[in-house]
């Protein structure tokens, strides 16, 4: 790569978690059984007509105003014309040249630089549907449709041709989709396509201006395909380019099996979509106040948040990017923190014990069982010395399956610390008596030893004995 | 067939027939049976594609119960009423004429019918069209052409000729079309009807298949100006399925036809008068305004600089429409499926090449052009901006007239067949009545008269966006005092 450099774009479209479909009052849900929900809008039945859901509209400016975009408080809709079994109308209703948001940025961090990706737009469209191939209701050599999807709404989030590297791809998507969630307008789920992404990628000379000819890049459903598929892309432009070849304007599918990308169409096969004003909405108008109420409606967004996070709890960067990687996570750390303000401690449990749980089981913090007022407890019980962390750990396991208190399950499952050292005294006497060929070994220079004592101690203690006092008299002990 | 058979004389006014029903002086279900017996009658006519006769006699049954009960009954109880078949009904099927849409039953039904039914009027079938309304004689049918009942020999006009010839043989009492380009003010023109192209999002399109989106309108077939008053009286008005219908008052139309219009200013555009217009149309048209003029009412000479594009800019905005509202009938999902085809673009080319008429893949191929890359900005975009200065002249022009009287057609009906191999004289059978459709303002077309040889004439009145009182207080006039 030292001889080219890549110039990449990003378009990148999220279907948006309104309740109904943009235009008209089918239920926007994934998974129904096929063409159920569906209505004589979003099949396209003869004389049928769009209005559009303001929700989605809302949902779109959020995206654009978290984006740093400029709104317009005028817009309007275009039809897209070409011929799909899945596009019923033989039209998609999309935006052409009067987009609701554009002009944008986000800054992206890859690597420990820093770099500012433009967004030329974010416009609102609709979904296709589906052609079903692969189903065991489907017979050979036949496709059905299902039409379920058309009609979801879509944003289509376009970068500017700023990104550079594969990593920073993959790091613009990511960024764009936790913004997503933090809005709330987008699951983010690559797998099921409720977050997809194409990327449009050409070389040039290190050194010079001269853009050269671009492919697209279509069919990558995770970050890793999309990391893939364009290095994949950059080597294949670059062996052409270095054999004295012409990159061919194309449209490419990536197949993640083969981890090769194959072209679909050509430029001479390229569709003429025949853009012109959709007749059937009327250019909607959103005022300047909406704007604003949607403005102040946003949420903390993600790098700000992060970024506070390391201010105002002095956590490491580390933790801040963790901890802020959802909406859901960085609440859950401070409603914690609001109980306890212990907030490393509260930071080490989330991202050692409680992510632990998450990737167990598949699932996410939405679904965690302890509330933050009992982790609160939990850990709170831990800061003061009343448990020692293995006892935390235990109440821990059990407080995911019950609804007792910290506090109830410390004295029911016997784990209060016992710091009492007459006691603990008593016990390091009766282990010292018990192995005196290791208290031999220890005293003669076998130092290691040391963890054995303080395991038996803490096994007839049942766990209860504090470490540090335990330690500290034990040595004493070996000592005398 | 006799070529000189007049219309049925009108029995009733849609007003008379809601007092005798609800009265009970008149039998709902005997009142549907007379129609349906002349539907069968005029078959040779060719207006009705689908009949609803069992449908009919039900509602009318279950009117006259109603009636017995002494249930409040609607605005249009029993009156008789056929829709064009690019308008849906629940349960029929919706054929456009084309032989694309064979065998397709709608499964919902249009917010105008859905408002008439509300009304309690009686739906008895679906009319002849040309095929998805492009055409103005009625011959671009998958069904043959349907007949001028005037003189059979000759078209009743288009594209809702089924619905003019089912009002004028008096086998509905009125009916519903659309307007595109003059599609409902043309053939109401040649069979001797009122017909209304009202303003544009006046009435509601949800529910009839889009020809030109933005110029489409619903609008009554009807013989008097009263009964086109009470039918768009009905269908007007603001629905929540259709964004572009307008959120605006419907006034009270029959009571204002009772106004005088003396304060009415007219304008006249003298200059339509002179090319390609026949004379006994001018000279019947100039006699009308000069009785308006003598009966007190103002009477101007206007111009509307840009009329003279009107046709050309309308032929390439609706026909760029029409290839992409058209692009849903590829076979897929419903209608007419070609057999035969090796592969999906096959099928797709096979199903279009069979299903459409001549007329309509010519508009499909004009339009498809006129939206290509490279072609835009000197098509679709120039003919955008033809429209808007055609809207600026009629702006210019209301501030200071009311309503404009001109012809509806530059001549009366003529022969099936006659134009059908030039396209370019029938495109200019809507040089009038284009213009209303490209401003999106009101028009209507009430019989003054007839030719020499006694085929209708109509006078065609425009007014302002929303200002249809003042166009229907000037037609109910001049239908009472001057025709």
């Amino acid at each position: 790569m030292s001889d080219f450099e890549a110039i990449i774009g990003l378009e990148v479209h999220a279907q948006l978690l309104t309740e109904t479909k943009i235009f008209c009052n089918c239920r926007n849900i994934f998974g129904s059984a096929p063409n159920l929900n569906t209505c004589p809008v979003c099949l396209g039945l003869p004389g049928a007509l769009p209005v559009l859901n303001r929700r989605a509209l809302e949902y779109g400016i959020k995206m654009g105003l978290a984006t740093n975009c400029d709104i317009a408080t005028r817009s309007i809709f275009a039809r897209k014309n070409y011929f799909y079994p899945d596009l019923p109308k033989g039209y998609q209703i999309s935006q052409y040249d009067q987009p609701i948001c554009s002009n944008g940025w986000l800054i992206i961090e890859f690597e420990g630089y820093q770099r500012k990706i433009g967004i030329n737009r974010i416009h609102l469209e609709e979904d296709a549907g589906k052609s079903v191939h692969d189903e065991q209701y489907v017979a050979a050599d036949t496709s059905l449709i299902d039409l379920n999807r058309c009609g979801t709404p879509l944003i289509e989030i376009v970068s500017e041709p700023d990104i550079r590297h594969p990593g920073e791809a993959v790091a613009y998507l990511k960024l764009l989709r936790q913004i997503l969630q933090y809005l709330n307008i987008c699951d983010g789920n690559m797998e099921e396509g409720s977050l997809r992404c194409d990327a449009n990628i050409s070389l040039r000379k290190t050194g010079t201006n001269t853009l050269g000819t671009k492919t697209e890049l279509k069919n990558m459903n995770s970050f890793r395909n999309v990391e893939r598929a364009i290095i994949f892309e950059i080597n294949r432009q670059q062996n052409i380019l270095l054999d004295g070849g012409n990159v061919e304007q194309a449209t490419l599918l990536w197949d993640a099996d083969l981890n090769e990308a194959r072209i679909m169409r050509t430029k001479e096969e390229a569709h003429d979509y025949r853009y012109f004003p959709e007749p059937d909405l009327v250019p909607f108008e959103v005022s300047d106040v909406h704007i604003a109420d949607l403005k102040a409606s946003l949420p903390e967004l993600p790098q700000n948040r992060k970024s506070r996070f390391q201010e105002q709890y002095q956590l490491p960067e580390y933790d801040a990017d963790i901890l802020t990687a959802t909406r859901e996570l960085a609440d859950y750390f401070e409603e914690v923190v609001q109980e306890l303000n212990q907030p490393k401690l509260v930071s080490n449990w989330i991202m050692g014990e409680i992510l632990r749980w998450i990737n167990e089981n598949n699932s996410d913090i939405t679904r965690f069982p302890i509330q933050p007022v009992h982790m609160a407890e939990l850990l709170n019980l831990l800061a003061q010395n009343e448990i020692n962390s293995n006892a935390a750990k235990k109440i821990f396991q059990h407080m995911l399956k019950s609804e007792d208190t910290p506090a109830q399950l410390v004295d029911r499952l016997k784990l209060r610390q016992v710091s009492d050292e007459g006691y603990i005294e008593q016990i390091i006497e009766q282990i010292l008596k018990d192995h005196p060929a290791e208290v031999a070994a220890y005293r003669n220079g076998k130092d290691k030893l040391i963890g054995f004592f303080v395991g038996q101690v803490m096994r007839a203690s049942k766990g209860q004995a504090n470490p540090q006092i335990l330690t500290e008299l034990l040595k004493n002990k070996l000592l005398q | 067939m006799n070529p000189k058979k007049k219309k049925t004389p009108v029995k009733q006014s849609l007003s008379e027939t809601v007092t005798a029903i609800r009265k009970g002086n008149l039998d709902p279900v005997a009142h549907v049976e007379s129609f349906l017996s002349e539907i069968k009658e005029h078959a040779a006519l060719n207006s009705f594609v689908t009949v609803c006769e069992n449908e009919s006699l039900a509602k009318a049954e279950l009117l006259s119960q109603k009636i017995k009960q002494g249930v409040p009954t609607g605005r249009l109880s029993g009156t008789v009423i056929a829709i064009k078949d690019n308008i849906n009904l629940t349960g029929y099927p919706t054929t456009c004429a084309s032989r694309i849409l064979n065998s397709y039953i709608s499964p919902y039904t249009a917010t105008t019918v859905k408002r008439m039914q509300a009304e309690d009027a009686i739906i008895i079938g679906k009319t002849n069209m040309d095929e998805f309304a492009m055409g103005s004689s009625t011959e671009n049918s998958v069904y043959g052409p349907a007949a001028n009942p005037y003189d059979t020999r000759r078209v009743p006009g288009g594209s809702s000729g089924g619905s003019a010839v089912a009002v004028a043989a008096g086998m509905a009492q009125a009916a519903l079309g659309s307007d595109t380009g003059g599609s409902i003010r043309q053939p109401a023109a040649f069979t001797g009807l009122t017909g209304i192209k009202p303003t544009y999002g006046r009435v509601s399109r949800y529910g009839l298949v889009a020809f030109a989106s933005s110029f489409d309108q619903i609008g009554p077939l009807t013989h008097t100006v009263a009964d086109a008053a009470l039918l768009l009286q009905v269908i007007s008005g603001y629905d929540r399925h259709d964004s572009t219908s307008a959120n605006v008052g419907v006034p009270d139309y029959l009571q204002s036809l009772e106004q005088e219009p003396d304060a009415l200013r007219i304008g006249v555009p003298g200059k339509f008068f002179k090319t390609g217009l026949s004379k006994d149309i001018s000279d019947r048209i100039n006699e009308l305004v000069k009785k308006l003029e003598s009966d007190g009412l103002t009477v101007i000479d206007i111009d509307l600089p840009h009329a003279e594009f009107g046709i050309a800019a309308y032929y390439i905005l609706a026909t760029a429409e029409a290839s992409s509202n058209l692009a849903r009938y590829d076979g897929i999902k419903y209608g007419y499926r070609a057999k035969g085809a090796e592969d999906l673009t096959e099928s797709y080319q096979k199903t279009r090449h069979e299903g459409f008429g001549d007329e309509v893949k010519r508009r499909i191929m004009l339009g498809t052009y006129v939206l290509s890359a490279g072609y835009y900005d000197a098509y679709y975009r120039k003919a955008q901006q033809v429209r808007q200065l055609i809207r600026n002249d009629f702006d210019a022009i209301y501030r200071t007239i009311d309503c404009i009287v001109l012809p509806t057609t530059p001549t009366t009906a003529f022969k099936i067949g006659e134009k059908l191999d030039n396209p370019l004289e029938m495109y200019l059978s809507d040089i009038y009545t284009v213009l209303s459709n490209l401003a999106g303002n009101c028009s209507m077309s009430i019989n003054c008269g007839e030719d020499q040889v006694n085929l209708p004439i109509g006078l065609q009145i425009m007014a302002d966006a929303f200002q249809e009182e003042k166009m229907l207080r000037l037609a109910y006039y001049i239908e009472k005092n001057l025709v």
